[in-house]
């Protein structure tokens, strides 16, 4: 399993990609940092675009402006056609460039393009091909840029991708002559790279023990994960698709916008929306347009030749934009929530809300998110949190990150660590803390939060004010929702009569509180000195067996004890 | 993982507690669920390194691991999958609004019931099957007058204004009300036909979840419960679907707004209508409904037990009235009774004591005489006189019961010195008692 003995180092150089249905990134790590690669043209968020020019090969964005001049001859959104039958692929969003065609019987999908210089012949391009092409011009871009040739890689994918789905991108990839070292799920790559760099900046040491909720909105789909992360491990508790929704839908918000505009100024101009050229030349403006906006508070459109020969130009601020976004953005939200709902917990749950992919970084996504959540959730985008990182990055970085960690590894090694045996493990069904405060009033203290994997050890540190004997009671604890209605303040006279607001319900304060359950292990600690410090260890065994270790900080002895797993009920002693 | 600081008080151990070596387990862990943990991170190949160095990788053990795991991705939701109607695929994009959006993408099962999540599966079901570029790419029908109108049911169905007003005049979703000569066909056929109804127009409620009409068994409680509710029946039907086209072209102003003042009385008409009607079918139905005739029967039958009882308990009272006063009176009587015969027998006592006093007084007297008077000699007519005066005041002092004693004492006694001795003696016990004074009785000196 180490490097000496794989032998395999020496010739592997293994680089991370984020290989997205529309735009593709390449990362490496030095010292232990993940960096992305930018390719030829500059560019560190690549389409996932191939365009067949007189023979020649347009890739990235060079090929995306292809879609205006040579829509047929240029492939796009194909990464989700991989591993597919015709019948079960949604052709949407190639529309406006080559359209996917039945393959082999229907059991796959190709493409019919014209890629030879000297020929009328369209060539027919399976996807797999495709996928092939496009994986080699990135591991080009990063071979050049390495100055050694890159022949491995951890992939991510989004984390529904079928095992049909991974086999078929494995078999481009090898094609491409790239190992794929190991898949990835784009939410868990994404949240790698935020806690690396967590871990790496002063703040906060080690991950916390929380729940995260990693929203990854791209250009066509957005999927989301519900995640544990427990002392840096991590489960998925529950993920949500939609595979109609992101950012091309905000795109669309704009040209309905801007094609309106254009009539309204030229009434007597055909409508740019029913022709292709028009619409793919507004399309491109309008993504260029959107990611303006991200940044400033104003934007231009600005087209040459739109529809009839009229050039056409725009101005359009943000505010606007975010009010004919309204939908859209209300869309992002109730995907979110349906996340949290599937995972059976509460929005009070989600300790951090990490948005991923490019749309995370139009500032109103974030603010509807950190509105729609309460204040104890930190939602990590670039418009919330200052030092976020690029959130059109964190997969790729991600996958960076795991192949510096695997790259020395032999595939069987690696294969054997994602197989059930090692994976599947028992999670703690209740949070295990301490009960304490007076009887009567007790309250609930965590120690070790419910779904943690176990093996698992925490250790806690509680003062004892004023010394002596003290009771520590181990418990199983349960959080529940505790919701409060405030009265509120008298109606002023000001407020009309004939708006129909049904809000005017009383105010409610959700809580999240513990309770102790299921008492595991009482401990009696004596002699405590006044203003002392007393340290709690829990151990949950493989077997959930629990062993409690209980000191004075800085004193000798102690009280330890083991609770075996089911133990006591058999015997029926309690 | 850093060490977590808790910020709360530790109770004190308990007088008399105590266990082995200051520990007592108490119960064990709940059970765990099984998950995946993610093969990703540092983290992670530590866990898989602790792992695998104790365990084989028997063919037993793959298979039982991923078995056990809780699955995380859902699998494809199979239940949507109506046939589709060859002439609803015929459909004109532009006839929308004639539209059952819910046929259209195959729902026509779940209607207003259908969760966002199924309108989204089913709408990406549809669209793998009928897209256009599919069609047209193997050389198909490129007639994509069907995608669109799964592409408006969709709109229409995602966006909850819209669902709201389509789901208003979905008739297909509608229930209508039996009649009554069904109702009345079988007994509980009002329950089996009038409960779907209510089901059905409870989803126009804004308070959710409505009380439905339930069975023969429901309580009073949850039957009057179902009729408030239902006559203050608060609705978010509307009736824009239903609206005339308003001319869009900015020419005709007049025009627009007219068709604008039309479209908003028809709405309203329709409300009012709606209302009505709701209000009626409520009507009906309270008077089809067994139990509130049953619950009326059983308020009587109770009104009646309960004035029977508040009788019963009167004639009880006033029985016990009588009694009392007969009680008393016969009491009374006892105690006239006794009274007179203690009056009586007071009177016989107190005459026989006084004749036992005369009868003593006269022995008493008697003895003065047997005793000579107490004289020395032959008793002159003073002594007599002396002595006779002496006894006489000295009975006066004495109660019955003394001049019974006195008596006894003189009884038998004829000797003149013993009779004087006696007499002497009682006049000695009088002095002594303060009630005589010394040398009082003269005669006895
Ligand atoms: N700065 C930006 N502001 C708003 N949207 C952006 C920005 N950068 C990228 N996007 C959008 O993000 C989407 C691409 O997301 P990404 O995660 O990179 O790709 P993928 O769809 O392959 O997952 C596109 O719709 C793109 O327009
Ligand atoms: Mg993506």
């Amino acid at each position: 399993m180490s490097a000496e003995d794989g032998g395999e180092e020496s010739s592997r150089m293994a680089i991370g990609i984020s290989f997205g249905n529309s735009y593709s990134s390449i990362a490496y790590t030095v010292d232990d940092k993940a960096e992305v690669i930018a390719n030829e043209d500059g560019d560190r968020q690549i389409p996932s675009i191939l365009s067949y020019v007189s023979g020649e090969e347009f890739h990235g964005n060079q090929a995306k402006a292809q879609i205006v001049r040579n829509p047929r001859n240029t492939i796009a959104y194909f990464r989700d056609f991989l591993g597919k039958p015709f019948s079960e692929i949604d052709p949407t969003a190639c529309h406006a460039s080559a359209h996917p065609v039945e393959h082999d019987g229907g059991k796959t999908v190709a493409f019919s393009v014209l890629e030879k210089e000297d020929s009328d012949e369209k060539s027919t391009l399976t996807v797999s091909e495709v996928t092939t092409r496009h994986l080699r011009r990135l591991k080009q871009s990063a071979s050049d840029y390495q100055g050694k040739d890159v022949n491995a890689a951890v992939i991510t994918v989004p984390s529904d991708f079928s095992d049909s789905q991974k086999a078929a991108l494995t078999e481009a990839a090898k094609n491409a002559e790239i190992e794929v070292l190991q898949f990835i799920s784009e939410p868990i790559a994404a949240l790698l790279a935020h806690d690396a760099k967590v871990q790496l900046s002063d703040a906060p040491a080690a991950p916390q023990d929380q729940i995260v909720l990693v929203a990854d909105l791209g250009a066509t789909r957005s999927d989301v994960a519900v995640v544990a992360s427990r002392g840096g491990i991590y489960t998925t508790l529950a993920t949500a698709h939609d595979y109609e929704l992101g950012g091309a839908n905000l795109d669309k918000v704009l040209i309905e916008y801007a094609a309106k505009e254009f009539l309204k100024k030229n009434k007597n101009a055909s409508d740019p929306r029913t022709n292709d050229r028009s619409l793919a030349k507004l399309t491109l403006e309008a993504e260029a347009v959107k990611k303006a906006l991200s940044l400033g508070q104003s934007a231009n459109f600005s087209i040459e030749s739109l529809s009839d020969g009229i050039d056409f130009t725009l101005s359009v601020n943000r505010s606007r934009f975010e009010m004919l976004a309204n939908k859209v953005l209300a869309s992002f939200t109730r995907l979110i929530e349906s996340a949290v709902q599937k995972a059976d917990l509460d929005a009070l749950d989600i300790g951090t809300l990490l948005i991923s992919g490019g749309t995370a970084h139009m500032p109103k996504v974030a603010s509807n998110f950190q509105s729609h959540f309460p204040e104890s959730t930190t939602v990590i985008a670039p418009s919330t949190s200052p030092t976020a990182i690029n959130p059109s990055e964190l997969t790729a970085r991600g996958a960076a990150i795991q192949a510096s960690l695997i790259s020395g590894f032999e595939q069987s090694d690696i294969s054997e660590n994602t197989e059930a045996v090692v994976t599947v493990t028992p999670h703690l069904q209740n949070a295990i803390g301490l009960v304490t405060g007076k009887a009567g009033s007790e309250h609930f203290s965590v120690i070790v939060d419910a779904e943690t994997p176990v093996p698992v050890r925490r250790t806690a540190q509680i003062a004892v004010k004023d010394g002596g004997d003290v009771l520590l009671t181990l418990a199983e604890g349960v959080r529940e929702i505790q919701v409060t209605k405030d009265e509120k303040p008298a109606a002023n006279g000001t407020h009309s009569d004939d708006d129909e607001d049904e809000d005017d319900e009383p105010e409610e304060t959700r809580e999240k509180v513990w309770k102790a359950g299921k008492q595991l292990a009482e401990a009696g600690l004596r002699g405590i000195k006044k203003g002392g410090k007393v340290e709690i260890q829990v151990d949950v065994a493989v077997d959930l067996s629990v062993t409690l270790v209980c000191r004075e900080v800085g004193g000798k002895g102690g009280v330890r004890g083991t609770v075996e797993a089911g133990k006591v009920e058999q015997n029926g002693k309690a | 993982m850093a060490t977590i600081q808790i910020k709360a008080a530790l109770p004190s151990l308990p007088d008399g507690w105590s266990a082995e070596k200051d520990f007592k387990p108490v119960g064990s862990l709940s059970q765990p669920t099984s998950r995946a943990i993610e093969p990703v991170g540092p983290h992670f190949l530590a866990h898989a390194r602790r792992k695998r160095h104790k365990r084989t990788f028997s063919e037993d053990e793959r298979i039982q691991a991923s078995q056990t795991v809780k699955k995380t991705e859902d699998e494809d939701a199979g239940e949507i999958s109506e046939t589709e109607d060859p002439m609803m695929l015929q459909r004109e994009a532009k006839d929308w609004k004639q539209q059952d959006h819910y046929a259209v993408l195959g729902l026509s099962k779940y209607r207003w019931r259908a969760t966002e999540e199924q309108i989204k599966k089913a709408h990406r079901k549809k669209v793998l099957k009928h897209h256009p570029d599919k069609k047209a790419a193997s050389g198909k029908d490129e007639n994509d007058n069907f995608f669109k109108c799964i592409q408006r049911a969709t709109d229409i169905l995602q966006d909850p204004v819209k669902r709201r007003q389509f789901d208003s005049v979905d008739e297909a979703a509608d229930k209508e009300p039996p009649s009554k000569k069904d109702i009345q066909k079988k007994p509980g056929n009002f329950y089996k036909l009038m409960g779907p109804v209510f089901e059905a127009e409870g989803r126009f409620s804004k308070k959710q979840p409505v009380p439905l009409l339930g069975g023969a068994e429901a309580s009073k409680e949850q039957v009057e419960e179902f009729y408030n509710f239902w006559y203050s029946f608060d609705s978010w039907r509307t009736f824009e679907y239903l609206d005339e086209d308003v001319p869009d072209d900015n020419e005709n102003r007049d025009q627009k707004r007219h068709v604008e003042r039309k479209n908003n009385n028809a709405r309203k008409k329709r409300k009012v209508e709606d209302t009505q009607r709701l209000r009626q079918l409520l009507d009906s139905t309270m008077t089809q409904d067994e139990r509130i005739k049953k619950f009326r029967q059983e308020g009587n039958k109770q009104k009646n037990a309960k004035k029977a009882e508040k009788e019963a308990a009167e004639k009880a009272a006033k029985d016990d009235a009588e009694k009392k006063k007969a009680e008393d009176e016969r009491l009374a009587k006892e105690k006239e009774v006794a009274d007179k015969a203690a009056k009586e027998e007071g009177k016989k006592a107190k005459d026989a004591a006084k004749n036992a006093a005369k009868k003593n007084k006269r022995v008493i007297r008697g003895a003065v005489k047997d005793g000579g008077y107490f004289a020395e000699g032959t008793a002159g007519p003073k002594d007599i006189d002396a002595a006779l005066k002496d006894a006489d005041e000295m009975i006066a002092k004495l109660d019955n019961e003394e001049v019974a004693a006195l008596s006894a004492k003189l009884q038998g006694k004829t000797e003149k010195g013993a009779i004087k001795g006696v007499f002497q003696e009682e006049a000695k016990r009088l002095v002594e008692g303060g009630k005589a004074k010394d040398g009082e009785y003269k005669s006895l000196a």
